[in-house]
């Protein structure tokens, strides 16, 4: 368990050093993530240990939210008069973009005969 | 009353009281969640934040003194990102097979989360700072912040879209693409990852392993196109 958080920290610690160091606007654990699944693919020995570890921590997911979703509560105001527009924005373009994405994708699978199984 | 005051005045001022207050607020969020019948709208971030908003405001406790406490749950998003290669990594086979449909669905997704809320705020009549703070919403929060800055937007306006956007999408999901009758967790998953970044992606993970792997995939690919795509239309409109 130890090793497994020591193994993602190490990712994570590469991915922002890259990032530091090449000026990107990619977040270092975005990188540290891409580094890690090409590690994966070397040795997938390695998922194998890490996997359990790695699920109790995704199952939480949500929680790992919580301390900024706190934070932007005390910033509502920001909205300002454009509170309900935005309101809007955000609820009308999050609707269209699942629904366009799903559909491409579900649409693009079928083209391809890319079928899931 | 002078001794409780005494004893909050320690406490309060204590990193331990904000990690377990963040914990419970949580642990009740995701019970009432789990009594509804995992109804979408009892969503257990949108209900930890108004309980933990609802007592740091009732004890007049700045955010400051709260993060004290709250970072150690926040610093672990970095590794946990990680994380999300093992259930890449464990959907190999359907990766593979998806990689033409994830590339047009990222870039269909990407443009439509961009340009629908930069135009649906336009027409409402959203203007400057504000309308720029709208672009990158879709993008997982640091890297939305990053393009706001970079194209005149407000970092801190952007960061509550951000948030505000990931709850939304986390809550429409599941009604929405089921009303669909979309039945395939690869595209379900995707699509809710690009349009609403890590907490879509939590949601995703909380109904389908498969599911929160695509979404994970779609979050990392939709914060480097949006980082390109963003900036783009803005000069586009703006130009």
């Amino acid at each position: 368990m130890i090793a497994h958080i020591a193994i993602l920290l190490a990712f994570q610690l590469v991915g922002e050093v890259i990032r530091t160091a090449l000026g990107l606007t990619i977040p270092g654990p975005v990188i540290g993530m891409a580094l890690f699944f090409a590690a994966l693919l070397l040795v997938p020995r390695l998922a194998d240990s890490i996997r359990a570890t790695a699920q109790g921590l995704l199952a939480h997911l949500s929680l790992l939210f919580v301390p900024a979703g706190v934070g932007i509560v005390g910033h509502l105001d920001r909205l300002g008069s454009d509170g309900l527009a935005l309101f809007a924005a955000i609820l009308g373009s999050t609707t269209l973009a699942i629904v366009v994405g799903v559909l491409t994708f579900v649409g693009v699978a079928r083209l391809t005969g890319g079928r899931d199984d | 009353m002078t001794e409780f005051a005494d004893i909050w005045s320690y406490l309060s001022r204590d990193p331990l009281l904000w990690l377990t207050a963040t914990l419970i607020a949580y642990v009740a969020g995701d019970a009432i969640f789990r009594a509804s019948g995992r109804k979408p709208i009892a969503n257990p971030v949108l209900l930890s934040v108004v309980f933990l908003a609802v007592v740091l405001q009732a004890t007049r406790t700045p955010y400051a003194t709260y993060f004290e406490g709250a970072q150690f749950i926040h610093f672990m998003l970095g590794p946990v990102t990680v994380a999300l290669a093992v259930p890449l990594h464990s959907n190999l086979h359907r990766l593979k097979s998806a990689a033409l449909p994830m590339i047009c669905a990222l870039f269909a997704g990407s443009l439509t989360a961009i340009g629908s809320a930069v135009g649906i705020a336009w027409a409402l009549g959203v203007t400057g700072e504000t309308l720029l703070s709208v672009a990158p919403k879709s993008a997982t929060a640091p890297v939305a912040i990053g393009i706001s800055e970079a194209i005149g937007g407000s970092t801190t306006l952007t960061a509550v879209l951000v948030i505000l956007t990931g709850i939304t999408g986390a809550i429409i999901a599941t009604p929405l693409l089921n009303a669909m009758k979309i039945t395939d967790w690869r595209a379900r998953g995707f699509a809710v990852g690009v349009a609403a970044h890590g907490i879509g992606t939590a949601r995703a993970f909380q109904v389908n392993e498969t599911a929160g792997a695509f979404a994970g995939i779609g979050m990392g690919l939709n914060a480097l196109l949006t980082a390109i795509l963003a900036p783009l239309v803005v000069s586009l409109v703006f130009g």
